[in-house]
């Protein structure tokens, strides 16, 4: 019982770094970039090269798998999303299914359909008994690491000055730039931030989740469960929401294995028909 | 004389804001009506509540005398009950034809009809053709909406609402924006509505409001402030005190 | 003066309801394929369906501009509708059209509550959510849907009693031609009548269509419930004429391959979807024999490049073409000469 719960938490934590990103753009630039997916599976897919071709340790792969998204989120954003911000949101749906079916048959190509394994290191591999309770290694790890990520955003948001431009931002794009605030740069930075989350997700992930090319239309719609549950203006509705989804994927899927995904996509139906807001929004 | 429309004991608070404030109001039948009161004043929260756009906090509205305060806004059309908008609300890929067609067809209830072609019912296009020439649109009615002239636009919106057959009309500020060129026009047609259609008129342009209304009430901070002929109202100092004196300012 | 306008306005509105040449060789062609191509039939059967499928799209997105990412999931309940009824020995395609158009039209209807509120997002999602969730269904009530092994042992009796289906898709391509200009006639019948008028003002402003006395959400629920049943046709002409249905009918890139045929078309005006087939078939098959695994690819990059080029104006000189081809009537209304009207 309290394992499950311990997975759902890590799961759920994984999700929120994975997704997290995503909830920024769209609040952000109002943005729906279904192609999200595609940069935590780029990064997936740097830890998992790095390991297997070049013999990395797995700890070091990990900044690459955040710069390397980041860096193509960047040059993306700046070339071909900037110019879909004004557009219509059936446009912008369609424009990022184009870039995740690219995304899914380059990667196919590149490195096959099958699944890649990454072998963890020792010390993070097994469980380890605490009080009565089965307490996976690697999954520890996970909730450290986004644990801290989570801390860090949260304080990054609202102690720096590039966190409240970024909240102004999101409130009023048009009064923060009368206010002087490059909101452009800011949507930059902030894309690529999110882009290198990502990835840094599906790397932490890889193991978990696993890895293949179908990884961002499979986890496409987690990420937008996450989105939409928990609402675009603050980070904490997000992180709630990932950590419900988490848990209740990982309980649905022990206890009731034949409708668990099924609840999953019930339960956000409902949400999005009783709360269109989000489920932790301030009613408008 | 009939009351056309009436409202009791009108509330509207958003919040802590009483938006509308205990408004008790009449229009008479084939009355020619101005609504006016300086920025802020609640004129388009109370049109909102008479087209049934927002629910009122509490109080009733009358349509010829039946109630109609809980009754949802194409309803109310339906009852007789049509506006325009201040900014114009049109539909910008359809034809002036299509667009009047549209609301002569929903009036005669032909909107629930999916096999006919429109316009294939003779009464329709004389209604239509009637509503074209009475707005001036007859040499535009192919274009596409959005490539009309904006007076040609304005006019247009006071023809949708007008091709509703209603027999109350609120016309919201219908001269904003007009350029001096094309107002002659459009105020003609607006003085040329049918005497039996009784018109709330929502202004700010004080010269359209003494030459077209016979009436005026005056809205304040959301409450009635006063009600008279045009002369009573132009010659209360209180009213220019608070209005006119308010419109020089700004 | 005033008869002249009157019959002005009444040729101008009753136009859109006339046949141009063009469509009429549109339709001639479609037919005298089922003569030219004999050994093409397979494929141009699964043009007739996914035209037919685009078409229903059309309806929504096009006409009354409600963006959907589950489509597929009427398309899936129609197939799988078809399907199971010929399984369980009623054989006939026709009654199976008929069941899985109803099935469909439910479903459609009972979900338009959902996805009628809110914005284009909240539509999307739910759109969605509801294909998903009924993949899910579909994926564990394998005894009656076969699961992920596909619904095996569908067999068809002949249409309406006369016409066997052959292996080389004569009879299928035939049958879901039919349909499809049957389906496409009272399509085309619906958007210029009043109600289709209706449903275009929605599209443009929806208060102002509010204003005119229009109940919106009733008109919304009814060409949603519509556009599903004939999803749900599109789907039972695949199970029936290809024997089969497996969860793929149901799958997220249905829904998504539907969208994109129908933007390579063109929105909003009927043919938009059919076009937009045959160029989507046309390509799958030259780019599948170049590089069969890695069609998705072009496929996105298709997508894309639409969408960066600019998809509105694309389809508005694509539409603009139509007309010029299409348009040309027997009669023609004469321009109105500007003349002023009478002072009222």
């Amino acid at each position: 019982m309290l394992t499950i719960l311990f997975d759902g938490i890590a799961y759920g934590m994984l999700l929120f770094v994975l997704a997290c990103g995503l909830a920024v753009t769209l609040g952000l630039m109002n943005f729906v970039n279904l192609a999200h997916g595609a940069f935590a599976m780029a990064g997936g897919y740097v830890t998992a090269v790095l390991m297997n071709r070049s013999g990395v340790p797995f700890l070091a792969t990990l900044p690459l798998a955040f710069i390397v998204p980041a860096i193509l989120g960047l040059v993306l954003e700046r070339t071909l999303y900037k110019q879909l911000y004004t557009r219509s949101h059936l446009d912008q749906v369609l424009f990022s299914i184009g870039l995740v079916f690219m995304a899914v048959a380059a990667v196919d190509y590149s490195f096959g359909s099958q699944q890649q394994l990454i072998q963890l290191p020792t010390w993070l591999q097994g469980r380890i008994d605490v009080l009565g309770v089965q307490i996976g290694l690697y999954r520890s790890f996970i909730i450290v690491i986004c644990g801290a990520l989570v801390v860090a955003l949260q304080l990054i948001l609202t102690r720096t000055r590039f966190g409240s431009r970024l909240r102004a931002a999101v409130d009023d794009p048009r009064v923060a730039r009368g206010l002087g605030i490059n909101v452009s740069l800011i949507f930059a930075t902030t894309f690529a931030f999110g882009s290198g989350l990502a990835g840094l997700g599906g790397a932490l992930g890889a193991e978990i989740l696993g890895l293949d090319p179908t990884f961002p239309l499979k986890f496409m719609i987690y990420f937008l469960i996450v989105v939409t549950v928990g609402g675009t203006t603050t980070i904490t509705g997000p992180f709630l929401a990932s950590l419900l989804l988490g848990i209740a994927d990982v309980a649905g899927k022990y206890y009731v294995p034949s409708v668990g995904a099924f609840v999953i996509y019930t339960l956000m139906i409902v949400v999005l028909v009783l709360r269109p807001q989000g489920l932790f929004e301030r009613a408008r | 004389m009939a009351i056309a429309l009436e409202t009791k004991g009108l509330v509207k608070r958003f919040g802590g804001l009483q938006a509308t404030d205990n408004v008790s109001f009449q229009l008479q039948q084939g009355a020619r009506h101005a609504l006016i009161g300086p920025n802020g004043a609640g004129k388009t929260t109370f049109i909102n509540l008479l087209t049934g756009v927002i629910k009122p906090t509490a109080g009733q509205i009358l349509l010829e005398g039946q109630d109609i305060t809980g009754l949802r806004p194409e309803l109310r059309v339906q009852r007789g009950l049509a506006r325009t908008f201040q900014i114009n609300q049109l539909f910008p890929a359809m034809t002036p034809l299509e667009t009047i067609g549209l609301a002569v067809s929903e009036r005669t209830g032909g909107g629930r009809d999916w096999w006919r072609v429109t316009g294939s019912k003779r009464d329709i296009i004389d209604d239509i053709v009637d509503i074209a020439q009475r707005f001036r649109l007859t040499d535009v009615l192919d274009e596409r909406t959005s490539n009309l002239p904006y007076g040609k636009q304005r006019l247009l919106e006071i023809a949708v609402a007008f091709a509703c057959r209603p027999r109350v009309l609120l016309l919201d500020e219908p001269a904003a924006g007009v350029p001096e060129a094309e107002r002659h026009e459009l105020l003609a047609t607006v003085a040329a509505l049918p005497r039996d259609v009784s018109v709330l008129l929502i202004e700010h342009d004080m010269d359209l409001v003494f030459s077209f209304a016979d009436r005026i009430s005056v809205l304040v901070n959301g409450a009635l402030f006063t009600e008279g002929t045009v002369e009573e109202v132009s010659t209360d100092p209180r009213v220019r005190a608070v209005y006119l004196g308010e419109s020089v300012d700004e | 003066m005033s008869t002249n306008i009157a019959d002005h306005v009444r040729t101008s509105l009753v136009r859109k309801g006339r046949w141009g040449i063009g469509e009429i060789l549109f339709w001639l062609i479609a037919a005298a394929t089922l003569f030219l191509l004999p050994e093409r039939h397979l494929i141009l059967n699964e043009i007739a369906i996914i035209g037919l499928f685009a078409l229903s799209l059309d309806l929504i997105l096009g006409y009354a501009g409600i963006v959907s990412l589950g489509h597929a999931a009427f398309f899936g309940l129609g197939a799988y509708a078809a399907g199971i009824l010929a399984k369980h020995g009623f054989a006939d395609p026709l009654l199976g059209l008929l069941i899985a158009a109803i099935a469909a039209a439910i479903l459609g209807f009972v979900t338009s509550f959902l996805v009628l509120r809110g914005s284009d997002l909240t539509k999307l999602m739910v759109t969605l959510g509801v294909a998903l969730v009924l993949g899910e269904i579909a994926n564990q009530a394998s005894w009656l849907t076969g699961g992920a092994d596909g619904l095996q042992g569908v067999s068809m009796g002949p249409v309406v009693g006369l016409f066997e289906f052959d292996i080389f898709g004569t009879t299928a391509y035939a049958y879901s031609l039919v349909v499809t200009f049957l389906l496409f006639i009272v399509a085309r019948r619906i958007v210029v009548s009043p109600y289709g008028l209706s449903l275009r003002s929605i599209r443009d402003n929806p208060l102002r269509a509010r204003a005119v006395g229009i109940p919106v959400n009733r008109r919304l629920v009814a060409v949603y419930t519509l556009s599903a049943a004939y999803a749900g046709v599109a789907g039972a002409l695949l199970a029936q004429t290809t024997q089969f249905v497996s969860l793929d009918v149901l799958a997220f890139h249905r829904s998504a391959d539907v969208m994109l045929v129908l933007v390579i078309g063109g929105v909003g005006y009927l043919y938009g979807g059919l076009i937009g087939a045959i160029i989507f078939k046309v390509l799958q098959d030259v780019i599948s024999a170049w590089t069969p695994q890695y069609w998705q690819f072009w496929i996105g990059l298709i997508l894309v490049i639409i969408v960066l080029a600019g998809r509105e104006r694309l389809t508005e000189r694509v539409r603009t073409l139509w007309k010029g081809v299409a348009g040309r009537t027997a009669k023609s209304p004469e321009p109105l000469p500007k003349t002023s009207v009478r002072e009222i």
